[in-house]
């Protein structure tokens, strides 16, 4: 691989001249263009390609890699690191960038107050960090105790510039310079950055970068087989088939991904809920089974076909090192399920089943619109629950309209959807699983952790997060994810394979599974 | 041409026939998922072959029939009915009554309905029954189309109300509710009547359209609106070309109803 990617640099310079724009579709409305607020994954593309980081993760080798900081120490034995910054780094607009856009920045994400999911990945057990820039090219985050992964969170902080605005400038290789709502994002090199290639050509290559926002599948894969895109970031499994046979070359599996598909039930004290529905939905013993009657491995072949396999947890089973390999996929066994539901009352009656007052137990499912796999993994789910006389109503919502009930409003009952993990190590999902955090899936924002399990987790992960050994850390979170299996708050469906396709004209590409795939090095993509 | 007038009669009877019998005829169960058997080819199993999880098109296109080719029409009676209703009373008023005709008419073509049908799934419960769904789906697509044909109707009616049959028909007495049936109904049934072909597959489309904002005709009941969603998936049609049965229904009811029409209506 390092034998190729020092291939490309060596001809990057002959195409580095010409004016190209790459082109591609992101599935909805990006919700905010801050990147302290990246709530859903279409606002994590474009951040993707505009922020600046300190330090980035080379998504193919793993490794740590410098960007805005040339260099960095871990000390004082993984409490405090220091990062030295380049000179004359400079935002989009021309500003200067130095340490303390840094201080501001994290003190922005730490700020309760912004209510930022950033912010809940840089918190420790005992606290915020403290934030010191000595001067313009030196800054230390000093944490109470040791912090996990001190050095790698930093790939997700993007530096923002003290002015914010509509369209806020940016110091990495892209800033947004036109967004036109339901239509495109346009993003146009960023003239002030840093990063040169090793001719001293700067970089990026591409001149603009056209992010077309495009609900419909079909359409984006209509366009890219005419040719008008050059990129497909993910694919559904059929028409990845179609891409193989029509454009060769062009389809690329990249293996099994760290995503996984679920679904969940609404367990917030929303006003929109019945009592009865939420007592249904904060039982384990409903949750499991539910999760017991759905047939996980029809769904891998049906829908997937073939290209996902049944999940165990919120870890996916091809993340080696996380996954807790004592977890096993729960199998479809319909009379378990009505066992177990018979135990917390539940009973049938003509077909129906009904809870111990009486009320038919029926409730339903939301999922984003235009999904045609999501679309056909509710109609399945609904019939596997038809089958133990559980009434499902399929709703597919705009992706804008499911956001807003999910996190904001909590006007839903049960929710099927999917999480893109950014990275194998599971501190990243902390925002996710940590009770106060607002992407918490069944309960946002938990004041105080509703359930001891809960409270339980919680402590875990905080424990971990102050954790420099990974073994350590794996026992604990191995912990979590038998936590999370016992109680089943989200019931893990699949793991999809990660499918794309990229057009042979677009050169430089380094796919790899962990987001975002084949753009993580867009500064060096080019098209011939 | 009367016989090719009985044979579209026969035609049409029969696609409404087929709906409603679909529960008798149909050989499957409409959401029945043999998921063996997902994306077979047609077969003695499945005449028209199996839907991507497996439920057989033919069962699915005879239950849809059901829910569109008997809703599609009634929203569109509804439309004209309502647009013949707004249209005589703007007429029959003062200018005035006119202007604001006029007005009300421009805003409703105007208006970009999407939007409301969006605010609507905010508003509605999302555990909406599927029959209340496709009830207001329809009744609502029905309320909102009476725009376009009452202009139509209001310039047909006066255009009438200047003319000379109708000013003689006036002096020599004969009641206004005569000259209405006798005079001028004969002139807006071709209206209505061409209204309705328009109509019909506008609101067969616009269901398809409305399940992408989670109302119209929900899963797992099937209508031609739904069933015609597939046509978005060119390869599904390349390997089952049955998945163009619904629009192909839709052509052959549309093309009756032409033919019902007589010449000399057509002609007007």
């Amino acid at each position: 691989m390092k034998l190729l990617f020092a291939l490309l640099l060596c001809v990057a310079p002959a195409f580095g001249t010409a004016s190209k724009e790459l082109r591609f579709a992101i599935p909805g409305e990006p919700k905010s263009f801050d990147p302290l607020h990246l709530e859903e994954s279409n606002s994590q593309t474009i951040s993707y390609l505009t922020s600046g980081v300190l330090v980035k993760i080379n998504r193919v080798t793993g490794k740590l890699e410098p960007e805005l900081a040339d260099s960095w120490e871990i000390r004082e034995g993984g409490r405090a690191i220091v990062f030295h910054m380049r000179s004359g780094l400079k935002f989009s607009d021309g500003s200067p960038l130095n340490a303390n856009d840094v201080a501001r920045t994290l003190a922005r994400a730490l700020d309760p107050k912004e209510a930022s999911p950033t912010g809940d990945t840089f918190r420790s057990s005992d606290g915020p960090p403290a934030v010191q820039a000595a001067n313009a090219r030196d800054i230390t985050i000093r944490y109470k105790s040791p912090k996990a992964n001190i050095d790698r969170l930093f790939d997700q902080l993007g530096i923002t510039p003290a002015r914010s605005g509509k369209l806020p400038a940016s110091a990495g290789p892209f800033f947004v310079s036109e967004y036109r709502p339901g239509e495109y994002v346009r993003l146009s090199r960023n003239p002030y950055y840093w990063k040169r290639d090793p001719e001293g050509h700067q970089l990026p290559y591409l001149d603009s970068v056209r992010v077309d926002i495009q609900t419909n599948h079909d359409i984006e894969l209509a366009r890219f087989l005419r040719g008008e895109s050059q990129m497909i970031t993910r694919i559904e499994p059929d028409a990845f088939d179609r891409v193989s046979k029509e454009k060769p070359g062009a389809a690329r599996n990249l293996g099994a991904s760290f995503d996984s598909e679920f679904l969940w039930f609404n367990e917030s004290p929303s006003k929109t809920l019945p009592d009865w529905k939420r007592r249904w939905f904060t039982s384990a013993a409903f949750r499991h089974a539910i999760s017991g009657a759905i047939h996980r491995d029809d769904i891998a072949r049906i829908v997937f076909r073939g290209h996902a396999h049944p999940a165990a947890g919120p870890i996916s089973t091809a993340n080696a090192f996380w996954f807790n390999r004592s977890l096993k996929p729960r199998t479809a066994d319909p009379q378990a399920s009505l066992k177990l539901l018979a135990t917390e009352g539940f009973h049938q009656s003509g077909g129906v089943l009904r809870d111990r007052e009486g009320h038919a137990v029926e409730f339903s499912l939301i999922t984003n619109s235009g999904n045609t796999v999501r679309e056909r993994m509710a109609q399945l789910i609904q019939e596997d629950l038809g089958r133990i006389g559980i009434r499902v109503n399929i709703v597919a919502l705009d992706f804008g309209s499911l956001i807003q009930r999910i996190a904001k409003t909590l006007d839903y009952e049960g929710a099927l959807l999917g999480f893109a993990n950014v990275e194998e190590d599971p501190i990243e999902e902390i925002n996710v699983w940590l009770s106060s955090g607002p992407q918490h899936p069944w309960w946002p924002s938990e004041k105080s952790p509703a359930t001891p399990w809960e409270a339980r987790i919680d402590q875990l992960l905080l424990q971990q997060a102050s954790e420099p050994s990974r073994e350590a850390r794996k026992k604990t979170v191995d912990e979590v994810q038998r936590i999370l299996e016992e109680q089943e708050p989200v019931i893990y469906l699949v793991n999809p394979d990660y499918l794309c396709a990229i057009a042979p004209s677009v050169k430089g590409v380094q796919a790899s599974p962990a987001p975002p795939q084949a753009l993580w090095n867009i500064e060096r993509l080019r098209i011939e | 041409m009367k016989w090719l007038k009985r044979a579209a009669l026969v035609v049409l009877a029969s696609i409404a026939l087929m709906g409603i019998l679909a529960p008798q005829i149909a050989p499957r169960p409409y959401d029945a998922q043999s998921r063996e058997s997902a994306d077979a080819p047609p077969s003695s199993a499945f005449p028209m072959g199996a839907d991507e999880i497996g439920r057989d098109r033919f069962s699915r296109l005879l239950y849809g029939t059901r829910v569109s080719a008997l809703l599609a029409p009634a929203a569109a009676c509804v439309s004209i009915v309502l647009a013949l209703g707004i249209s005589f009373v703007a007429v029959s008023g003062s200018r005035i009554v006119f202007f604001g005709f006029s007005g009300l008419t421009t805003i409703c073509l105007s208006l970009p309905w999407i939007f409301l049908f969006i605010i609507l799934r905010a508003k509605l419960p999302l555990n909406t029954g599927p029959a209340l769904s496709v009830g207001l789906t329809f009744g609502l697509m029905g309320l909102a189309g009476w725009a376009w044909p009452a202009r139509v109707f209001a310039a047909s009616i006066g255009e009438m109300k200047q003319s000379a049959w109708l000013m003689q028909a006036r002096s020599a007495g004969v009641r206004e509710w005569r000259i209405a049936a006798v005079g001028m109904w004969p002139h807006l049934r071709a209206i209505a009547l061409a209204q309705f072909r328009i109509l019909v597959p506008a609101y067969v489309l616009s269901e398809a359209s409305l399940g992408l904002l989670g109302l119209g005709v929900p899963e797992p009941l099937p209508s031609w609106g739904n069933l015609l969603r597939d046509l978005q998936h060119p390869d599904i049609v390349r390997s089952n070309p049955w998945v163009l049965a619904p629009l192909g229904l839709l052509c052959i009811a549309m093309v009756c109803l032409e033919l019902l029409q007589s010449s000399r209506e057509a002609a007007l």
